[in-house]
This record gives structure tokens, sequence and C-alpha cells, in this order.
């Protein structure tokens, strides 16, 4: 071991304390970067509030421009009511997923900035620095859920559901926006600027999101988008929210084309996500391992 | 027994550009070396090579007594990095950041307080403590950076170009810091394009252009490679040149050289300030009327301009000027450029920051 004794600035050697368990560190270093990333948004709260006007101009928009012409299966025509209740799982899950944004712009501004430099020159858990910022991330949706939540209520969305079934549907959403930002993760590691990751994060979950069955009933798309739609993983998770707060209209078929995610979409919605997360972070913990700023 | 710092055939390259082309270094414990070079030159490579952020494509490091390839993060746990840009949440208080740092360092949260409250004491940020970073100056998050850096006391520590972009004011107060953490006995190596930081801060230089160490050894032994000393003479009236120069062929120990233009007459010359004084006597015994007098040894600009062939502030890949920015973006593109980022103004501040007595060396 070192031989080197001598220390800076001459204060007595402050032992570094001795490596402990790996999980331990992992969680702990974790947990030190969440906290980071938590005090930032709480002194950027611009970026929490645009992040919560994003999704209630949806609802609106969707709510109250689209919702007389849509119409869902099994309900009567122009039923706007049945289209609230059909729309919020959709807006629900596409908020969620914006959270792949706000990590990617956050990891590559730190960076840009030297900070991942700083945190790889210590002797911490190679993983933490994602994960806090994903941590972080995960309490700013479930904010943004809430915010959201009440929003739907004051227009007129119901859940119909016990609060067991509802609390499932949010969980699930949560799990499906922490998968993504590991995505986001690994754009932020992946790109030069900031500014590239907030648009690469962006661009392909308007198709992602679009050809799902979020905004309107699969039905009416081409057979090719059906099948795309039906296996989307993002499409999963929206059926299973949608079940779990009673969103359904009884009577409908759950799939068009007969895609098994469709059939079985709670057990989809985690397996997709839960796929999500150990690929994307496996990719994005081995690009911060030798991340170059 | 290899110093606390010790690289062996250290190669690493982007593409076609070889950044570090065989590097070897060894820093005895307790002692700063001084690695000076252009931008470009391989210097911010080597440092990220120790400090287990790049791997090298072939060679060895061992850092406090750890080899770097094989135990990184061992090698962590004893060093201590002040990168080129103060890495410093800018969004956290000057505490919060440094008690974030001592957590990650594996202090507990007790420790990393009570270490942090002291090191804002010592870096003189007490007063701006729970103020964010954001409204710092650039020498106060210069400062904080280097706190961070120190959170551990490492025994180790590795300084990027630690006062590009300060102002003379700051750059002076960081540079009575090192002093101060140097005077502990810290290990330290120090990387920087300016000759008079090197000078002042470091036991041993080590120049390197194009990822090759060309020169090493004292500041002392550097100037001595080049040339001794001289005796630089600016006479007051143009009709004096003559006599001085008659005078000071008379102590001189070679060829002079004259510069009309600025009345500037220089010689070199052994025998240091006693010689001195006796020039200015027989100067005055001559009548010869003296604006400037000087004994001018060489610096390790003339150093590296009689190495390198070009000067410090010269770049080879063609002035890549302009901002931090700039430079920081073309190291992000992998396989362009060894990626040593741009200076900000770096020409320019070496230019001010070197001794007057350059001007003189390529004549000479």
């Amino acid at each position: 071991m070192t031989t080197v004794t001598r220390t800076a600035g001459g204060d007595a050697h402050i032992r570094t304390p001795q490596p402990r368990g790996g999980l331990g560190r992992s969680i702990r270093d974790s947990l030190v970067v969440a906290k980071r990333n938590l005090i930032r948004m709480i002194r950027i709260p611009e970026v929490v509030i645009f992040g919560l006007i994003q999704p209630i101009m949806f609802v609106v928009l969707f709510t109250y421009v689209f919702g007389g012409s849509i119409n869902i299966p099994g309900a009567p025509a122009g039923n706007a009511q049945a289209y609230r209740e059909f729309l919020m799982a959709g807006i629900f899950a596409q908020t969620v997923t914006f959270a792949t944004a706000g990590a990617g712009a956050g990891i590559a501004d730190d960076m840009h900035k030297g900070l991942i430099d700083r945190f790889r020159s210590l002797p911490m858990s190679r993983g933490a620095v994602l994960t806090g910022r994903t941590l972080a991330d995960l309490v700013q949706t479930a904010l943004t859920l809430v915010v959201l939540a009440v929003v739907a209520l004051l227009i007129g969305w119901r859940a119909h559901e016990n609060i067991a079934g509802v609390l499932s549907g949010f969980a699930l959403l949560l799990l499906l926006g922490y998968a993504f930002s590991w995505i986001g993760a690994l754009i932020g590691l992946s790109v030069r600027t900031p500014e590239a990751a907030t648009s690469g994060g962006l661009i392909w979950l308007f198709p992602l999101t679009f050809i799902s069955n979020a905004f309107v009933p699969v039905d009416g798309m081409p057979t090719f988008l059906q099948h795309v739609a039906e296996w989307n993983p993002f499409s999963a998770t929206v059926a299973a929210a949608r079940e779990l707060f009673g969103n359904t209209i009884g009577g409908a078929p759950k799939s068009v084309t007969g895609a098994w995610p469709m059939e079985h979409p709670v057990l989809a919605s985690v397996i997709w996500s839960v796929l999500i997360i150990a690929f994307f972070r496996t990719l994005a913990v081995r690009k911060y391992r030798s991340a170059t700023a | 027994m290899p110093g606390a710092i010790y690289a062996e055939g250290l190669v690493k390259t982007f593409g076609d550009v070889r950044a570090l082309d065989g590097v070897d270094l060894d820093v005895p414990e307790g002692t700063v070396l001084g690695m000076l070079g252009p931008n470009g030159a391989g210097k911010t490579t080597a440092v990220r090579v120790l400090t287990t952020l790049l791997q090298p494509d072939r060679g060895k490091a061992v850092v406090a007594g750890i080899d770097v390839l094989a135990h990184p993060d061992q090698v962590r746990r004893s060093i201590g990095l002040s990168g080129q840009f103060a890495a410093v949440d800018e969004y956290l208080t000057g505490r919060e950041n440094l008690i974030m740092v001592g957590q990650l360092y594996q202090m507990s949260g007790r420790d990393a307080k009570r270490r942090a409250a002291e090191l804002l004491e010592r870096f003189h940020l007490g007063d701006a403590a729970d103020r964010t970073a954001k409204t710092y100056s650039g020498g106060m998050r210069r400062r904080l950076d280097l706190a961070a850096a120190l959170v551990v006391s490492p025994p180790v520590m590795f300084m990027d170009e630690p006062t590009t972009g300060l102002d003379p004011r700051n750059r002076q107060a960081l540079w009575d810091v090192i002093q101060e953490l140097v005077a502990g006995g810290t290990t330290l190596l120090l990387t920087t394009q300016y000759l008079e930081e090197a000078d002042r801060l470091a036991h041993d230089i080590c120049v390197v252009d194009h990822g090759k160490v060309i020169a090493r050894g004292t500041s002392d032994q550097l100037k001595a490679r080049t040339g001794g000393e001289r005796v630089e003479v600016v006479v007051h009236a143009s009709e004096h040149i003559s006599i001085a120069d008659e005078v000071l062929r008379g102590f001189g120990k070679g060829e002079g050289t004259i510069e009309p233009h600025i009345r500037k007459l220089t010689i070199p010359v052994t025998g240091g300030a006693k010689l001195l004084a006796e020039v200015i006597r027989e100067l005055d015994a001559r009548g010869v009327e003296i604006d400037d007098i000087g004994l001018r040894r060489p610096t390790l600009d003339d150093v590296f301009i009689s190495l390198t062939g070009h000067a410090a502030e010269a770049d080879e890949n063609g002035g890549k000027g302009g901002g931090g920015a700039v430079g920081r973006q073309k190291k992000g593109r992998k396989g362009a450029e060894p990626g040593e980022p741009v200076a900000p103004s770096g020409a320019a501040d070496a230019a001010e920051a070197v001794d007057a007595g350059v001007t003189t060396n390529k004549e000479a």
C-alpha cells in the first residue's frame, strides 16, 4: 500500500474511510447525488414549472379541441366524458416520458461543466451519478403527476377503481418514467451540449407516444400501425393505467390485433419498464465509465 | 523506489493524433512537478490518465504507490483533482458543494460538514459559504474547486492549469494558496502554460510538446541549458551607444547585441551582481547616462523557444483562439482532437506573464 504520509496543507491526514460494501456505497452515493439534483430543482423552479405547463396544455387542448370528435369504442359517439376518461392515462404516460429530456439535459450539462470529471475522480460508486439523477427525476415526475391529477379531476376525469388500483396505476406510470430517464441518461452522456440532449430526448418521443393507444383508439389506424401501436412499450403502460383507474369502457375489446401486451397490460407494462431499465442502465453506466467531457 | 507519481511509456492516441507519445514521469514524494507546454501538447491527457479518467493505450502509471490501471478506485481515495474548469455545481452553495464531495469521498455526513467549514475558512470563502456558487467570482470558484480537491487532504494532487483565465490578482492569490499546500508536503503535478507559474511553484519542470517530454530538470538547470546571464543596458542618448558598447565588450564573455532604435545593448557575462556594479561604475566614469540597466537571466520562455523552436503560446494546430467552450466542444468530438481545451485568451496572458528578457534572446 501507499507509503505516502504527507498531506495537503499540513493538516493531520484525514483517513479516507475504508471502502464499504458495494451496494451500501452505491445506495448512499446515489442518494447524495439525488439530493444535490433535488436542491437544484428547488433553486431552478422554472424547470419544474415548465414541466407542468406542457401536460396541462395537452389535457386542455385534447379534451376541448379533439374531445368532441373522437369516438371511443363502446361509448356513444361524441361522448366527451368518455374521451376525457380515455385520454388521461395517455397524458399521464406521455408526461412521465418527458423525464427523458430532463435527465439527458442535466447529465449533458454536468459533462459540459466538468462535474462528471470531478465525480469520476472521486472514490464513489460508478453508477451513482446517473442513479442519483434518475431518482431526482422520479421525484419531479411524481410531483408533476400529482398536479396533473388535480387538473384532471377539475376537468371531470374520474377513477372508478379502489385506491389500491389507482395507486398501482400511478406506480406503473412512475416506473415507466424512471425507465425513460435512463434512456435520457444515455443520451446525455452521448451528446455534446445540454441543448442537443433536450431535443435528442424529445424528438423520438413524439412518434413513440402518438403511434400508440394514448390519445386516440388504435381502431382508426392502418393495420400496420395498429400492430406497432399495440406492441409499443408505451401503450402497455397506458392500457395498464386505464385498466387500474377503471377508465376502460366495459365490453370493448382490449386489443384490436390480439397483441399479447394489450391482453395483459399490467404485466406487460412491468416487463417493458424493467427491460428498458436493465438495458439502458447497463449501457449508460458503461458509457459513464469512459465518459470524456 | 518510484515517486508519488510515476509513469512509464504512456501512450494515448485519439484517431491520428498521438496525444501522449511515450511519456515518462517520476515525481518524488513531497515535490511539485510543473508540466509546461502549449495547448494540445498532451498535458491534460496526461493528467486524465494519472487521475483514472482515461485509459492509456499503453504504458504504466503508479500514483501514491498504487497501480492506476489495476486499482483505479484505490487511487481515487488518495488523489485530489482540480481541473481546468472550476468543476463546482453553481446552484449549490459553496458549503453544499464541499459537503457533497466529502460524502462522495465516503466521509460521514458529520465529518464532511466539519471539513467543509474548515476549508471554507481556509480559502477565505467563509462569508460566501451559504451563497450559491453562481454568485461567485471566477477567483472564488477556483478556490472552491481547489477546496473540493482537498477535502480528504490527499497526499497527491493534480492541478490542470489552475490559473488559466484568472486575472493577475486572482492568479497571485491562488499561487499563494498553492504554495501553502506545497509547504505542507503535498506531492503536486501542476500543468501550466504560464512559464512564470512553473518557475514560481515547481521544484522540477518537464517541458511537453506533441505528447512527448522534451526536457526536464529544475528551473535553473533548464535555464542553464539555454545560456547564462547577461547584462542589458538602455542608454539615455543614441550618441552614447558606441561608448557603452566599448565598455560592455570589456566585461563581456561573447558577442553582444545592439538594438539602436531602443538604445539597448545586451552582452553575455559571468560574475553576477558584482560585475554589474563594476559595469555601472565604468559607464558612469565614461559619462554614459543610463536609463535602465540590469542583470538578466534567461526565462523559461527562452528555454521553451530554444527547445521547441516556437514560443510557448504558439499553437501548432493554428491558433485555436476563442473561449473555453470551443475547446470543450472539440474535446467531445471523439478521435478528432487530442482534447486540450483552449485557454481563454491564453496567448495574451502568457505573453503578459513572462519577463521582458525574452525579446533579446533570439538575437543573442
